[in-house]
């Protein structure tokens, strides 16, 4: 993809003759076996080919099982159950499919917290980084959609809590409101609408990931030490280093896939959504599905009113906040230098960030009362704080650790490390 | 400095009975977890189990509570054979039509037919019941589960825990007792603290000692009706189970052993950069 040092040298007459006409073998070529990456990447740069996989087979279960699916209120929720019981491998399709969206956002999170590590965004990557925003937005748009499409009380009242956050925009929100959901409520309009795009964001989805692997393949990989590639001795051909490694981390992670396919299915979803939708009998309860818990935590941590802005437009604001300052984190960043692993007080708050992440996870889950509200309202408050002081402060206060000169330096480095205990040991 | 640590402890379980509060108030008591042959990686439903608890499902729940979605084919699961199943479905009467006439009629039903509902409609399962509609049993297993709470759902992954659904049906069954008092039970209901939204629910305890005739030498108790029942319905509501267990097994050892071959493959080639 990136172009001017080709090495494909076509060896057959029809391979010529192809690359003469439409080098698509040659672009393979350059952009899966020749190309080179740092050498010293780890498994936590393998999530982007799991992504990958993990994208390809939702859309390959999702074709499947719109053949047997019905969008319509009346019937929506029993063809799901048809595919359960009475489609061949239909309880498979339907588990994978549910559980795949669990898997792709665990696979997304990973991505994402390695991203913030490593410093990945920092130029001259912005707009990969920002490309990969588009997606993760696309993916929770999609996921969110197909999570209404059972019909069962959680899909109904998920998608009615969740469209109602719309109405809080002042002048267009009801308008907005309406045309998500095709009327006054949630209803077999909303259905129908939900289904035809969740069949459709997937496509947009594998667009913009075209574009995020072509941007990356202009940059080329960042590594764990932030420093760019350098010398040839700092890289190692795609084929068949990255993709061995790449395929052994994918296999290990089908594996934890299929650990709750076919053992606990049903460990990630919501009993309540083994009810068919009933607009009369609201659940105890409303939460959405796991991968969204943060941002509802913090939708629901803006109890007051702030100015103008009442309580439910703030947490709307909050929430939707909660995601576009991940689209300003290479402005927001002033470091000089890319990776935690040099920078000790970035590394500590990055940790913190995680823990905080998922500590807003779980109160998303409890019940928006006494002493949840605080404890969520202090967690947003450090999820802001990172964002917009630690990450702009924090680089012009910090003394970072002392750099390698290059990759391989770091490399060997840690080799040597490594061998002086081993040597200590044999003589002692 | 006395002051400030009365304060502090005050402050501490003013928090704590706060958190208490806000902790999901029902159902009162968690169901206890019960052995279920169908739990853990090679999980099968034991048919005579299956046979018990649908004799109890016909003889005593199905009275209120539809099967929506099994069809009498599908007992063949239970061990029956089609002569059986084809006996079985014929004791039902389903409404088919319309005839030549142009009129519905009442025909009994055949394999491919699903469980004729004792009502005609939710509206008049709720006007027989004290205006509460006895919900439809299919995936009553799977639509109903205490919340494990933090930290025991982080083992339940470990455990593969996922009885939830069985363990609650039989608590709930078994449950019934002398409210002490302390709850409200509005006139019509029964205290039960296993249900799970309120400390009573409209449902009479269903099940007494020797209601139902076993003929395979099972006790004629209550509990053990619950426990057959529960499995009955937890088979209703995941019928492939096994199939998934078994499947499950074949997947993994697949994929442990491609990752290992991978594995090796992996370090072979990197041996040379690293």
């Amino acid at each position: 993809m990136s172009a001017g040092h080709s090495t494909y040298t076509p060896k057959t007459g029809l391979g010529r003759w192809m690359d003469a006409r439409l080098p698509l073998p040659r672009l393979v070529y350059d952009s899966f076996v020749a190309y080179p990456v740092p050498r010293n990447l780890n498994y936590a740069y393998t999530f982007g080919g799991i992504l990958t996989i993990m994208l390809v087979a939702q859309i390959l279960t999702g074709v499947v099982l719109a053949m047997h699916y019905a969008a319509n209120t009346e019937v929506a929720f029993n063809s799901v159950e048809k595919i359960m019981r009475d489609v061949n491998s239909g309880w498979l399709l339907r588990y994978l499919h549910s559980n795949g969206a669990s898997m792709f956002f665990v696979a997304v999170y990973v991505h994402i917290f390695r991203g913030l590590y490593y410093g990945s965004y920092k130029a001259p990557r912005e707009l990969l980084w920002i490309l990969g925003c588009i997606i993760y937005l696309l993916m929770m748009a999609t996921a969110f959609m197909g999570y209404v499409l059972p019909w069962g009380q959680m899909s109904f009242w998920g998608a009615t809590v969740i469209t109602g956050f719309f109405t809080a925009i002042p002048l267009v929100g009801d308008w907005i409101q309406q045309l998500l959901l095709g009327g006054f409520a949630v209803d077999n309009p909303t259905l129908n609408r939900f289904f035809s795009l969740h069949y459709l964001l997937p496509f947009m989805i594998a667009g913009v990931v075209v574009l995020h692997v072509w941007a990356l393949h202009v940059t080329g990989q960042t590594n764990p030490t932030g420093i760019e590639v350098k010398q040839k001795t700092d890289t190692v051909a795609f084929t068949p280093y990255a993709t061995v490694k790449d395929a052994f981390a994918m296999i290990v992670f089908l594996a934890v896939f299929a650990y709750f396919v076919f053992y606990i299915p049903n460990f990630l979803g919501h009993p309540d959504n083994y009810i068919e939708a009933n607009a009369l009998k609201t659940p105890a309860h409303i939460v959405p599905e796991w991968y969204f818990l943060p941002f509802y935590a913090i939708l629901r941590a803006i109890t007051f009113n702030i100015g103008p802005i009442d309580s439910k437009l703030g947490g709307v604001l909050a929430m939707f906040g909660a995601i576009a300052v991940l689209f300003v984190v290479p402005w927001l960043d002033t470091s000089k230098v890319r990776s935690a692993v040099y920078r000790p007080w970035y590394k500590l708050f990055f940790w913190l960030f995680v823990l905080d992440a998922i500590f807003l996870g779980w109160l998303g889950s409890r019940p928006a009362e006494g002493t949840y509200v605080v404890m969520a309202q202090a967690a947003t408050l450090y999820y802001f704080l990172f964002f917009l002081v630690v990450m702009p402060v924090l680089g012009l206060i910090e003394t970072p650790r002392r750099l390698p000169n290059s990759i391989t330096e770091a490399v060997l480095e840690k080799k040597s490390s490594a061998a002086v205990p081993a040597t200590e040991q044999a003589k002692g | 400095m006395k002051n400030v640590l009365n304060g502090l402890a005050a402050l501490g379980l003013g928090l704590a009975a706060v958190t208490a509060a806000d902790a999901a108030e029902y159902p009162i008591k968690k169901p206890v977890q019960q052995d279920w042959s169908f739990a853990g990686p090679f999980g099968t439903y034991d048919k005579g189990q299956l046979q018990r608890g649908f004799k109890v499902y016909r003889e005593v729940c199905s009275a209120c509570h539809s099967l929506n979605l099994v069809a009498f084919r599908n007992l063949e699961d239970l061990g029956y054979s089609e002569a059986q199943v084809q006996t079985i479905a014929a004791e039902y009467e389903v409404q088919d039509g319309p005839d030549d006439a142009g009129d519905m009629f009442m025909r009994p039903a055949k394999p491919s037919d699903h469980f004729p509902a004792p009502f005609a409609n939710p509206e008049q399962a709720a006007a027989s019941n004290n205006g509460a509609a006895p919900p439809d049993f299919s995936l009553i297993a799977k639509a109903r589960a205490v919340e494990r709470g933090f930290p025991t759902f982080v083992f339940d992954v470990f455990t593969q825990y996922a009885e939830g659904g069985p363990d609650y049906i039989h608590a709930l069954l078994t449950g019934y007792g002398e409210d002490p008092g302390e709850h409200e039970v509005p006139e019509g209901t029964y205290y039960n603290p296993y249900f799970i939204s309120s400390a009573s629910l409209a449902m009479a305890a269903p099940l007494s000692d020797g209601q139902v005739t076993y003929d395979d030498g099972s006790q004629e108790t209550v509990d053990q009706y619950a426990r057959d029942v529960s499995a009955f319905l937890m088979w209703a509501a995941e019928p492939h189970l096994e199939a998934r267990k078994a499947t499950g097994f074949t997947v993994m050892i697949f994929l442990i052993l491609f990752a290992g071959l991978v594995y090796l493959t992996k370090r072979k080639i990197w041996a040379a950069v690293h």
